[in-house]
């Protein structure tokens, strides 16, 4: 099996992940990647609590998951790796040659974000992370549940509405 | 005279402003202002827990009704939950639950406990829907 998809989702494991993505994807398991959850047992414990039980959540720092991605394309179930962060991502990009589409899936409403989509606000080094994952040839696009259609980069990066 | 909210119900989309809603047509204004709705619309992760949190404060709820166990506001409720001793979280709202909540005559733990039994007692498959041939 492979990882099926990669995420940037600032709620990290929520309902659009484990049930919109999970169920038609049949995911087996999500390496979320964040260099704080990694970090804390806690952390990792209440993003667990919400997952079904046939559903299996990896937790990784960058550098583990760079260490760790070729293994878990090698797993019999299908996965989706998450990230909180565009920076996450584009990490995870420039160290991994293997990822070739990238997803962004919610980015909210905060302070200094200019709103692309209802679920996509993006800040300058936002944009500049995704054209940077985009300049490697990895397509990128956003798309909060599997029934919406993919926005290219280009055209998510001209839009101005919320 | 209203005492104003005892919970927050926190759901995706409309969803709780809806069950309150109900609420309100089926036991009263009095019942419906016990409850609080919260929508995590348009909110990132941090700004959730922060828009939570202050639902919480502001209301002096000690429990907060959520719709999904892997959703967003429940973790967010939990996060809050961790930094508020007393406050509980109860997944997996439906409305025979809140009515047992919001219709009893004071809040707290058996309250909510004895709502979580009426909500799950309700469900059930009233009709088989299997024809004969």
């Amino acid at each position: 099996m492979a990882i099926e998809a990669y995420r940037i989702d600032d709620r990290l494991v929520h309902g659009q992940v484990v049930v919109g993505w999970g169920q038609p994807l049949a995911l087996g398991f999500i390496v979320l990647v964040d260099d704080l959850v990694a970090d804390s047992a806690w952390e990792q414990e209440l993003y667990r609590m919400g997952v079904p039980p046939e559903m299996t959540v990896h937790f990784e720092s960058v550098a583990g998951a760079l260490a760790r991605l070729p293994a878990y394309r090698l797993l019999p179930a299908r996965g989706l790796l998450l990230t909180g962060t565009t920076a996450t991502m584009r990490a995870l990009v420039e160290g991994d040659r293997a990822i070739t589409r990238v997803s962004v899936g919610g980015l909210h409403h905060r302070a200094g974000r200019s709103p692309k989509l209802r679920y996509v606000f993006l800040d300058a080094a936002e944009e500049a992370d995704l054209r940077a994952i985009g300049a490697r040839g990895v397509e990128v696009s956003a798309q909060d549940v599997p029934g919406a259609d993919p926005v290219p980069l280009e055209d998510l990066l001209t839009r101005s509405g919320g | 005279m209203s005492e104003g909210p005892r919970a927050v119900v926190a759901a995706h989309g409309d969803l709780a402003e809806g069950l309150v809603s109900a609420v309100f047509r089926v036991a009263g204004a009095a019942a419906a202002s016990r409850l609080m709705p919260f929508s995590n619309a348009t909110l990132g992760g941090a700004e959730l827990v922060d828009a939570l949190r202050h639902a919480v404060a502001s209301t002096g709820a000690q429990v907060v009704f959520t719709d999904l166990p892997a959703g967003s506001c429940t973790i967010a409720a939990r996060r809050i939950a961790r930094e508020s001793p007393g406050l509980a979280v109860v997944c997996g709202a439906n409305l025979p639950m809140l009515l047992a909540f919001a219709m009893a005559p004071a809040g707290g733990p058996d309250t909510w406990r004895l709502a979580v039994e009426k909500g799950r007692a309700a469900m059930c498959v009233a009709e088989e829907g299997v024809r004969g041939d």
